[in-house]
């Protein structure tokens, strides 16, 4: 099997992996550390409702705050101990939000208080939806869009398939991979459960040849059962985000503004689908997750199991980092991360990695004059105009923006990535949707 | 006559008839469903400023002349002009000129360089909206001054100039409230207030206590010392701030007791230049 007969998508780039440092290393589990910041929010929607107060003592696993309305999901103690404070804390979005702070009890056992749900199969689909959404899960991939919003199909629409993402396209990053090796059959059941209860015929696990191992791992297990199909793919970034996993897969595109759900397909991280066959095993909500620490100023890149919460510079010396050298620290990918400016903020639930450097991932070099070389089209997967967008942002154009369809960008940053002049396009990008949104608020003032 | 020519002059015809035609409509257009546009607004136009810059409540100068003409407006509204200019006006149509409270732009903040804790160096776009983007910018205050001027270049009226502390200085002679900066603003730091407010609050920081005094040596700590000095109903602590309630010129003794300095009693410009 050469790469060229495998499929991929249309554009993208070609960074360097760098997953040689922790892509053997079996997933370790992160010691329990003394204090703990949970925030409210940690994934996409609203932030979830306190259930407990500043002085009760919480056992790990017990529900620290509910969803508020459907598109949010609770929360959990990662720990067993006391709750000290609900206040404004460090958040890796680089804001200050609410949330708590847990004292860890050093005495305690850390077992986890469960209830463990009934069997899906004699569930409906609602109470499903209701216990996916109490148990916390949420897409492991980054972008954190809780699990059960995918479990509710819209009245008239219908699933075909469930595509499982195992491409994990970013630099650096194994913890999916990990996943995939460690826990095959938990992701093959979440698989098997989200196919269930979703009426979906078939099924698919999209994995970058990089991965071999775990390709051949799954198709191993899976090569009695023909209507899951493990799915080989060429490398090439941004392969994980759903939109071009789809193109990849089935050559088939979602319309601008639409989802795969148009498509009659839903698309989940691998991670997500281990832990939520897991969940319905043991009733473990989430309240840890695989992240990967890795870097050139990393001495013991690892890949941990670290309990949410967990604030990033006791997770940076559990790998030896000298926290006075570094220059840099960057939560995710190197593509699609963002980088920190506090190390006091905590591990959250969308967090897949933690890359830190003692130089600067990309030093400022200096801007030069756009060239017209049309770099930046060829890359984007999205089939916008990079450059274009980049001087409209610069006029503050945001009617033509928004005509070019800049909200359809999900700043992969491949463009920036290819850009010989050093055109910093997906940061103008993101500055464009914060002009777009300036501009709504304003008419609404109006 | 070849046949050639035949269609050139066939067609060059009906170019030249659709021109009578279209003509004469227009023609007739113009006589008949004419509407009738008050002079007075070319010439009232002339006598605006022309910046363009809605401080009045309209889309731009000639908006604001039709107001004029029709008294949806009042001269005095036109907050760019001199009061001369605006008595020519209100002369000129034979209406009383009307009074606004003249407004300047104020900066909810005085977390200049030096006075702020830095976690980080920011060093992308030097643009306030580009750093917010990026984490929040590099400083552990993130409701604060970002200090890189995007407030500086939206001031059409060159109002605003960045100090040397990095915090923009509201020149009050020059600034006519058109709250270009206020839009701009990533953090919402500029506030439309009355120029007799002596009384301002500079900190937007809901933290409190020594939580907010570890990041920001000038921040509102909301010890409420403001509140219980000034007269009842002047001040009100609403999450962490000290919120003006009515614009009072007497309460000077509010600031006194302040260990901070984030509320400050302001004669002319908030900052040294």
């Amino acid at each position: 099997m050469t790469h060229a007969t495998l499929p991929t998508f249309r554009h993208g780039v070609h960074p360097p992996e760098r997953k040689a440092s922790t892509a053997a290393l079996s997933v370790e589990r992160m010691p329990f550390v003394e204090r703990y910041i949970v925030p409210l929010s940690q994934h996409i929607g609203k932030a979830a409702v306190p259930l407990v107060k500043p002085g009760e003592t919480v056992v790990r696993g017990q529900m620290l705050a509910k969803p508020d309305g459907f598109i949010s999901t609770a929360v959990h103690a990662p720990v067993s101990g006391k709750i000290l404070n609900l206040d404004l804390q460090p958040h890796p979005s680089g804001q200050l939000m609410q949330a708590f702070t847990i004292q860890a009890d050093s005495f305690s056992a850390q077992t986890v208080d469960t209830q463990v749900p009934p069997d899906v199969d004699s569930l409906s689909i609602q109470e499903t939806i209701q216990w996916v959404q109490n148990s916390g899960l949420v897409g492991l991939g980054g972008a954190a869009f809780p699990t059960h919003v995918k479990f509710s199909v819209p009245q008239g629409k219908r699933i075909q398939a469930v595509i499982l993402n195992g491409c994990e396209c970013e630099p650096y990053l194994t913890c999916d991979h990990r996943v995939m090796l460690e826990q095959p059959g938990n992701v093959v059941r979440g698989l098997r459960l989200m196919m269930r209860k979703l009426g979906a015929q078939k099924g698919y696990i999209g994995i970058e040849s990089n991965k071999a191992d775990a390709i051949d791992l799954l198709k191993n297990i899976l090569s009695d059962q023909p209507d899951v199909e493990v799915v080989a793919l060429n490398v090439k970034y941004p392969q994980g985000a759903e939109k071009m996993l789809l193109d990849a897969i089935f050559q088939k595109e979602v319309p601008s503004g639409k989802l795969p759900l148009d498509l009659e397909m839903v698309v989940n991280n691998v991670g997500t689908a281990a832990a939520l066959a897991q969940y319905f095993d043991d009733g473990v909500p989430l309240i840890e997750r695989v992240v990967t620490v890795t870097g050139p100023a990393v001495p013991e890149p690892k890949n941990l199991m670290v309990p949410l919460g967990t604030p990033l510079f006791e997770v940076l010396k559990h790998c030896a980092v000298d926290l006075e050298r570094i220059r840099q620290v960057i939560l995710g990918g190197p593509m699609m991360g963002f980088a920190q400016k506090n190390l006091q903020a905590p591990i959250i639930k969308g967090t897949s990695g933690i890359l830190v450097f003692e130089q600067p991932l990309a030093e400022p070099i200096g801007e030069l004059p756009c060239i017209r070389c049309s770099r930046c089209l060829d890359a984007c997967p999205m089939f916008l105009n990079p450059s274009r967008l980049a001087a409209m942002v610069r006029r503050e154009w945001t009617d033509e923006l928004q005509q070019y369809h800049l909200m359809d960008c999900f700043e992969c940053a491949s463009c920036s990535y290819v850009c010989p002049s050093n055109i910093p396009l997906v940061h103008l990008m993101r500055l464009g949707k914060l002009m777009i949104r300036q501009a709504k608020a304003k008419e609404q003032v109006k | 006559m070849s046949a050639e020519l035949y269609s050139l002059l066939q067609s060059g015809l009906l170019m030249a008839g659709l021109a009578v035609v279209f003509g004469s409509i227009l023609a007739i257009a113009f006589r008949y469903l004419k509407v009738e546009e008050d002079p007075r607004i070319d010439q009232l136009e002339e006598m605006l400023p022309g910046n363009n810059c809605g401080a009045c409540g309209s889309p731009g100068c000639r908006a604001f002349a039709e107001g004029l003409t029709v008294g949806s407006f009042r001269p005095a509204q036109c907050t760019v002009s001199s009061s001369d200019n605006i008595d020519r006006i209100a002369h000129f149509l034979g209406v009383d000129a009307g009074s606004i409270v003249k407004q300047v732009a104020r900066l909810h903040c005085a977390g200049g360089k030096g006075l702020v804790k830095e976690l980080a160096q920011y060093r992308g776009m030097t643009t306030c909206r580009g750093a917010v983007i990026v984490n929040g910018g590099g400083r552990a205050c993130v409701y604060g001054c970002l200090g890189l001027a995007d407030c500086e270049r939206a001031c059409s009226f060159g109002a605003i100039r960045m100090n040397t502390a990095g915090l923009p200085v509201v020149d009050t002679d020059l600034c006519t409230a058109c709250g270009d900066c206020v839009d701009v603003c990533p953090l919402h730091l500029f506030h439309l207030e009355p120029l007799a407010q002596k009384l301002v609050v500079q900190c937007s920081s809901p933290l409190t206590g020594s939580l907010a005094t570890s990041i920001c040596a000038v921040a509102c700590d909301a010890c409420g010392r403001c509140v219980s000095d000034a007269e009842p109903g002047v001040l009100e602590m609403v999450s962490g701030l000290p919120v003006i309630r009515k614009a009072d010129e007497t309460q000077v003794n509010a600031t006194y007791r302040c260990p901070t300095g984030a509320i400050q009693w302001v004669a002319k410009d908030q900052f040294p230049v």
